[in-house]
Order: structure tokens, then C-alpha cells, then sequence
């Protein structure tokens, strides 16, 4: 067992847990917070994305240990004051979403996008977002509320 | 008194009703369900793909296991559905790759992997051939007028032989169910699309009375057919657990348990051969075709009667035989997927179509203008058309993709485009509504309306589309209207969500509800009827309108109660060097009634054309003796945004007098159109492939044929060379 301390969504939370378990599943079972989905166990899909340090990343990828001192935001995080934040808001007002188990991971990877490239094209919300998979929507919706959330910005 | 009010969200782009849950990650799926002494559960499977289970080990530490297999139901061992041919738990004999025989529960799921279970085998010959297949699940002949008489009125007979492969559904959320005993019983929750298929599945399992089983379905990561048979399945694994340990059991599969193990699109061999006139009319049409149902029957032979139903695509001809058969290999069964059996059919039709006009020097869309269902015409059962769209969508999709003159701009280029036209019936086949006898309830609230119906919201719209019908019928705002959860211990049986029946169908139940519930209340608000008068739930079923008939001996008559019609548009590239195609411009008009939410509507076009370009390229089941050998999404290929171009939408509206505002069905028929357009945009380029996915290695093959070479091309060649006329023309003589 390995103690690991990182700050998630605000809040520092200390566990010892096996070296060999992954963020993923330490933030599902550990922290409770079930919002970060798995999709795929192979880093494909990325519905387990989340933000480490303020970038995206695919939480499979990483065992908890790694991110020992990290700063980590989960989708149960973007909105604290409970206000839905402009990428939420532009998910559900442009219909970015039908079965929801994406959604958070599409959420979180496009925050790291705008965050690189505030006023992104078709082209470039495309390719920010390739590395997760939607099955539902065709990925137009989706590219649509992306749009939403960097006009509202 | 409905038209007079005016429409306060029937038509618009309500906020769904999920999405604050979804957007925000406290929607609750399967595996984010927990509960006080749960145990996890795991299944063993087969290893080979027939034979007979000669004995069974144990190695590892087992104490404090629960281990269940065959000898532990309770009721009849059977997956419940259309033939109960397959078992839950196989006792010996062993069809397919992966069945399950042992499960096992412990608390600690390290210990649960640990444990080694090894299964001796007799082994059997397998048959992963489905023309070599001696085990029919289903025989089906369709028959209209006289093929010798139509052949006789031929100038020109052209035949072809089409295939599709299989395709894996993928939600993205994998399957999985929690089962918690419960008073002798059981509660299910899981992931799924149609709980009183479970609820069935699980009492004929059990040998428990209705009131001792209560399925719950829990938020759902998609399902496009792949949660409507298999969860009966995983919830009688984890119910059998449960029960024996007494304890709450959680099954959720990973992706490759997933891949390996459950049901996928049926993949199919459809012969065409067909006389049509030297103008170019259709004067016989003769089918056969050939799906590979797997091991078990599941729902092979209802797959079958869509496909061939829709197997001559929307076009008129008199004399029709369309024959088919769904038969057994050794390989995991096959199930439901979105379209269910048309997408394979109306593949095969519309490459046929293409190579018609090829043939006749026709233009693809000539063609298809000449044959086209009409008002009036009659379809391959003899079902006479009152309303038919196939023109408009047709020449609406010609027009707003400019495809002809693309298509003489992108001559002799490394692109080309394609069009497909088809259809899709909405519902249960021929007499499937009349049996399903579906029932819905809405229950009068403070504010409005609560719906009471099982059918699912899985990421299509469900509880926003009903509540959209109910809030405009009975004149109250749509946030008034609240939608119950699909539990079976509070909603009544409203069928299974398949079938693009949940809007037409169901929809059209609950219009019904709501349109006597207003008519109750007369001039009182909810609030005032509920002070005066006490509680009132409004229960009604299915009724069948008069004009359908369905005769399901001799497959003639109203095969469904209306169809929706649509065409696409799709150009492609073609790289030089990869053979990699892409998808560069893609229109697609449908034709679906009336769209209850835009919005919603067209995100079901979208996401289901993104599948069927997956379908036409990319999404290769690989079979190595009967077991999925690429079951990881490491190599299962599915679009990503950068396979997908952007979608132009449009959608057509031509009311259904007997649907919910005039709605038709819209979820499945977007899947069947992207595969042939897709391979008639390779043909234009003069690739003559009859087979998906087209892959790299196909097309390729296929081009080498073309030259006649064995090798492509020099790699100084990047500019894709038009062949001779000559050779194209050898290449469609091809049979």
C-alpha cells in the first residue's frame, strides 16, 4: 500500500491505496465520485477523462499513485457554486448528449481545448475531441455545443 | 380542440429532461450503484465452440464463495424470448465460444479473479458456415404475382451476390445488472431497453410469480439493440447468485466480455437477380437471402422478417420472390440491432440498384425515379401504400447534395458519390402490436401529468419526446409533465423499446391517456380535480386501427402500420497510397411523420448514419475459429470525429394519421442508408465492391482486379485514373 494525497475537485483527500490501482477506478471507488465513467479499459474511448493539473486526461492511463500531489477535477467538480458551467450548459442546451456515459469525458476534454483555443473551429473542435467516443450522437450536436460554450465565454 | 390551442412543445427544442443528471455526472448507470454487502460475480465461459463439458475444476482458495451453475435453477433453464432454445447456464453441450456454465460471487473481487476454473471438453466440429449450416431457425418466403411472368417481360436480367459482416453495437456503457433479493425474490436493476423482457426472463428462470420480480432499469449508456435480449441474460446470472448467497450480486461486463460474449448485427449473403426493361423498369425481382443467426435462435427469426421485408427496397414491382433463411453456425448469436435485419437488405438492394443502372446506361438516380414506390402502388407483401415519400426524399437529397453535378465534377478523380434510397416500417411486424397488446398510464399530479410506461430512455429522447406528447394534449406546460421510471413494480407493460415504436406507438398510447384525462378534467386545473375528485390514473392499450391486416402464414399484407423513407448522399476519398476512404460531404433527407423535437430527431439521423458509416468501412468483426479475435476497441474500429463529416440534415414532413401528431418511427432507418451510398460512391469511381466493411485490403483487392495488375498502382500515381470503359464494363458483368 502507498499513500497518496492529491486535491480533488478542491477538496485534499488522503488514502493509502495498492500501488497498481488506477485513477480511475481510485476516484470511482475510493472517492465515490461515479461521474467519471469507464468505457473501454483500453484508453480509447475516453469517458474516464478528467483534468489533471488543469489538462485533460484519459484516467486509465494513470495509476492513482502518479498523481500523488495532483490537482484533479472530475465532471462532479466543473460546476461548484452550482452553477452549470458554459460546457455543461452547452451539452444540454444544444443536445451534445443522448445516453450521457461520454458526456462527462467530452465535457472535461473540451474544457482543455477551450482552454488552448478559445474560439476553436468545426476542425478544430473535431480534432480536440477525437480522442473520445460517442456512439449516440454522430458527433454533431456535440461540436455544437462546443461552439455554444466558446461563444458564451 | 388540440389544433386550435396551438403547439406549446410538440415541434420544439425542449431542454431534455435528463440532461441536468447527465451534463453534471449524477446520473447513476449500473456500475455506480452499490449497496451494504455486496458481493461481485463473474462468469466462466466456454472456451471452444462445440463440443460437451467433461468436467469442471476448481484451483484457488473458494471458501466464501458463491458458485452457481446449471444444477442451481430453480425454474426452467432457459433464456426466455421466441424459441427457449438457449440455456442460461449450459448444462453440457456447448454451441459457441464463450457460453457461460460457472458463475462465481465473492466479496472481494481480487479473490473472485483468483480463482482458476478449468473446464475439460469433448470437442465437436464446429460449422462456422452458414451455407453449410443444417439447422434452420427460420424459413421465410415472400411471394407477389409471377416471376416467370416478369423475367418474360425482361430485356435485361442482372444478378449479383451481396454481403455484410457482423457489427458490434457498442454502447459505450458495457452491460451489467445488480441483483438484490427481496422477500423470496428478486429486484433486477440494470442496463437495459426492455424490462419486461427481463421480468419474463427471470420468472421462467426462477420459477417465481410476478409479484416476486421487480426490474428496475437503472440510467442507460445506449443500447441501438444490443440491451434488448442480452440483459435477460446477465440479470438471470446475477439473480441465481443472489438468490443462493442471499446477498446483493453485481455483474458488470468489461468491454471485452462484452465484445466476446454478447449478441451483434446478423452478418448476411444476399443473392439478387432481376429483370427489368431496357427503359429501365423493374419487371421481376428475385431474393434470397442468408443470415447467420450464431449459435441460439434469439431473435433471429423476427430479424429475418424485416430484412426480407424490406429486402426489394422501396421500389414497385409486380412479381416479387423474396426467400430467406436464418440458420445456426457455431459462433456467439446474434441479436438485435438497430435497423434489424433492413440494414443487410436494403445493402444488398441498393448496390443492385447501381449496378442496374450501370447496366442499362442509366444515371443512379433515373433509375431509382422510374421505380420508386408511389401513393397507391403496393409494397412486396401486397401492402398498398396510402402516403409514400420515396420521390420526394429522393429528389429533395438530389438536389440539396447538387449530386449530379458532383458527380460529373468528381469523375475520374480519387472521389466520388454515392446515393442510397430506402425505407424503414415503424412497429412491431404484421401482427406484433395486436400480440404485444402494449399499455401505458399517466396519472394526474398537482402541477400535470406523471407517464407511467416501461419503455426506456436510452440516450434517444424517450422521456422528453413523452412528455412533449402529453404536456400539448392535455394542455399543460411540458416541465408539468414528469415521467416515472421504468420500474415493473409501478409502470404497466408498454412492450419493449425496439423497433422505432417507442414515439409512434407508445406515444400514441399515451396521446390517447392524456386526450381523456383532459377530457376530465373540463374546465378544472390538476389542482382543483385532484382537491374535488380524489386521485385519477388513466390506463390504455394498444388498439389496432382497422385498416391493417396481416396475414402471417402466407407474409402478405400490412407488414407495419406506416414507413418512413429517406435518402443519402455521401462523397468519399479515396487515399491513393492507404486506400483508406473517407467520408468528405454527407446529406441525408428523411421523411419520418412528424418530428415531436427536432433537435432529438435529428440527433438520431446523425448518430445512426455515423453507425452505418462505421458499418460500410471501418467495423470489422474479426471471427478466428468462431471467437471474436479483435474484441478490445484497440482494433474494433468505430468513427471517431474524425471519420465523421458533418451531417446535413433535412427533414421532411408528411403526417401519420394514427401516430402521436402524425409521428412515424425514426431510430433505426438512418443505419440503412450510409452503406450503400457509401460502396455506390466507390462504384462511381469505378471500385466494384458488393461487400462491407469496405476495408483498405477490399478495396484494394478489388482495384487490383480492376487493373487486372496485382499491384495497385506506381506511388508516383497519387491521381486515381478512371479505367477504360472496356474493363468497367467486363468488372459489371462480373456475376
Amino acid at each position: 500500500m502507498a499513500q497518496v494525497s492529491m486535491t480533488v475537485n478542491g477538496k485534499v483527500r488522503k488514502r493509502n491505496v495498492d500501488p497498481r490501482v488506477l485513477l480511475v477506478h481510485f476516484l470511482r471507488e475510493e472517492l465515490r465520485l461515479t461521474g467519471t465513467h469507464i468505457g473501454c479499459d483500453t484508453s480509447q474511448c475516453g469517458a474516464c477523462t478528467v483534468l489533471i493539473d488543469g489538462r485533460s486526461a484519459k484516467s486509465c492511463t494513470i495509476f492513482a499513485v502518479q498523481a500523488d500531489g495532483s490537482a484533479i477535477t472530475t465532471i462532479e467538480g466543473l460546476a461548484p457554486d452550482g452553477q452549470l458551467h458554459p460546457l455543461q450548459e452547452g451539452f444540454w442546451e444544444e443536445h451534445g448528449l443522448q445516453c450521457g456515459y461520454c458526456t462527462p469525458g467530452m465535457i472535461m476534454a473540451a474544457v482543455t481545448l477551450l482552454q488552448d483555443n478559445p474560439k476553436p473551429s468545426e476542425r478544430e473542435i473535431r480534432e480536440g475531441i477525437s480522442g473520445n467516443f460517442c456512439r449516440c450522437t454522430g458527433y454533431q450536436h456535440i461540436v455544437n455545443a462546443i461552439q455554444y460554450a466558446a461563444n458564451k465565454r | 380542440m388540440r389544433s386550435s390551442r396551438g403547439l406549446k412543445a410538440v415541434g420544439r427544442n425542449v431542454l431534455r429532461k435528463d440532461g441536468v443528471e447527465k451534463v453534471s455526472g449524477a446520473a447513476r448507470y449500473i456500475d455506480d450503484l452499490s449497496f451494504p454487502n455486496l458481493l461481485h460475480a463473474r462468469t466462466i465461459r466456454s472456451t471452444i465452440p462445440s463440443g460437451h463439458v467433461v468436467d469442471i475444476q476448481y484451483h484457488g482458495d473458494t471458501t466464501g464463495f458463491t458458485i452457481v451453475d446449471h444444477r442451481d435453477v430453480p425454474g426452467r433453464n432457459i433464456v426466455a424470448l421466441i424459441d427457449d432454445d438457449q440455456p442460461c447456464l449450459a448444462e453440457r453441450t456447448i454451441r459457441h465460444f464463450a457460453e457461460p456454465i460457472v458463475l462465481l460471487a465473492h466479496e472481494n473481487r481480487e479473490r473472485l479473479n483468483a480463482v482458476d476454473v478449468q473446464i475439460a471438453y469433448r470437442e465437436a466440429t464446429p460449422n462456422f458456415d452458414p451455407a453449410a449450416s443444417k439447422t434452420s431457425f427460420k424459413t421465410i418466403a415472400i411471394e407477389k404475382g409471377s416471376l416467370d411472368e416478369g423475367f418474360a417481360a425482361a430485356d435485361v436480367v442482372v444478378e449479383g451476390e451481396y454481403r455484410a459482416g457482423h457489427q458490434e453495437q457498442l454502447y459505450i456503457e458495457p452491460n451489467g445488472a445488480i441483483a438484490v433479493p427481496a422477500g423470496g425474490g428478486i429486484t433486477l436493476y440494470g442496463s437495459m431497453q426492455c424490462p419486461y423482457y427481463v421480468h419474463r426472463a427471470l420468472k421462467v428462470l426462477l420459477g417465481l410469480p410476478d409479484h416476486k420480480v421487480r426490474v428496475i432499469q437503472t440510467e442507460t449508456g445506449g443500447g441501438f439493440g444490443g440491451k434488448e435480449e442480452y440483459p435477460s441474460m446477465i440479470a438471470g446470472h446475477a439473480a441465481l447468485l443472489a438468490l443462493k448467497a442471499g446477498r446483493p450480486v453485481k455483474l458488470v461486463y468489461d468491454r471485452v466480455e462484452d465484445m466476446v460474449a454478447t449478441t451483434k448485427r446478423h452478418p448476411a449473403v444476399i443473392h439478387h437477380r432481376t429483370g427489368v426493361t431496357r427503359d429501365g423498369r423493374l419487371t421481376a425481382i428475385d431474393i434470397d437471402a442468408l443470415f447467420d443467426g450464431g449459435a441460439y435462435a434469439t431473435l433471429s427469426a423476427v430479424v429475418l422478417s424485416r430484412g426480407l421485408i424490406h429486402a426489394s427496397g422501396p421500389y414497385r414491382c409486380d412479381h416479387v420472390r423474396i426467400r430467406g433463411r436464418a440458420v445456426m453456425t457455431n459462433t456467439p448469436p446474434n441479436g438485435a440491432f438497430r435497423g434489424f435485419g433492413a440494414p443487410q437488405t436494403q445493402l444488398a438492394a441498393e448496390i443492385h440498384m447501381d449496378r442496374i443502372a450501370g447496366q442499362l446506361g442509366l444515371d443512379p438516380v433515373r433509375v431509382r425515379e422510374i421505380n420508386a414506390l408511389r401513393p397507391g402502388d403496393t409494397t412486396a407483401t401486397g401492402q398498398r401504400l396510402g402516403d409514400c415519400s420515396a420521390l420526394q426524399v429522393l429528389r429533395a437529397a438530389v438536389e440539396r447534395s447538387a449530386f449530379k453535378r458532383r458527380r460529373r465534377a468528381l469523375a475520374g478523380t480519387n472521389r466520388g458519390i454515392g446515393l442510397a434510397l430506402f425505407f424503414h416500417g415503424s412497429g412491431f411486424t404484421g401482427g406484433g402490436e395486436v400480440a404485444l397488446a402494449s399499455k401505458a398510464s399517466l396519472a394526474l399530479t398537482g402541477r400535470g401529468a406523471r407517464i407511467f410506461v416501461a419503455s426506456t430512455e436510452i440516450g434517444q429522447g424517450t422521456r422528453t419526446m413523452h412528455a412533449q406528447i402529453v404536456a400539448d394534449t392535455l394542455g399543460v406546460p411540458y416541465d408539468c409533465v414528469e415521467v416515472n421510471a421504468a420500474d415493473t413494480g409501478e409502470v404497466p407493460n408498454s412492450g419493449p423499446t425496439v423497433a422505432s415504436r417507442t414515439c409512434m406507438v407508445v406515444g400514441r398510447i399515451l396521446q390517447r391517456c392524456a386526450e381523456e384525462m383532459r377530457e376530465r378534467l373540463g374546465t378544472l386545473t390538476p389542482g382543483e380535480y385532484l382537491r374535488t375528485h380524489g386521485p385519477l390514473v388513466i390506463t390504455k392499450q394498444y388498439e389496432k386501427s382497422s385498416a391493417i391486416a396481416w396475414d402471417d402464414h402466407s407474409y402478405r399484407g400490412d407488414a407495419y402500420g406506416s414507413y418512413g423513407w429517406a435518402c443519402d448522399v455521401v462523397e468519399v476519398e479515396v487515399d491513393p497510397d492507404t486506400w483508406q476512404v473517407k467520408p468528405t460531404a454527407f446529406t441525408t433527407v428523411h421523411e419520418i411523420g412528424k418530428a415531436i423535437h427536432p433537435m432529438l430527431a435529428s440527433g438520431q439521423i446523425e448518430g445512426g448514419s455515423a453507425q452505418g458509416i462505421g458499418y460500410a468501412l471501418f467495423e470489422e468483426v474479426v471471427m478466428r475459429d468462431g471467437r471474436m479475435a479483435n474484441c478490445q476497441l484497440t482494433n474494433y474500429i468505430v468513427p471517431t470525429t474524425l471519420d465523421t463529416p458533418a451531417i446535413d440534415v433535412v427533414m421532411l414532413e408528411n403526417p401519420y394519421k394514427h401516430g402521436p401528431f402524425g409521428a412515424k418511427g425514426v431510430g433505426e432507418m438512418p443505419i440503412d442508408g450510409p452503406a450503400p451510398a457509401i460502396i455506390n460512391a466507390l462504384r462511381h469511381m469505378g471500385i466494384d465492391l458488393r461487400e462491407i466493411p469496405a476495408t483498405p485490403e477490399k478495396i484494394m483487392a478489388a482495384s487490383a482486379e480492376r487493373t487486372g495488375s496485382g499491384i495497385t498502382k506506381s506511388r508516383s500515381a497519387r491521381r486515381y485514373t478512371k479505367p477504360s470503359s472496356k474493363t468497367l464494363h467486363a468488372l459489371r458483368e462480373k456475376p
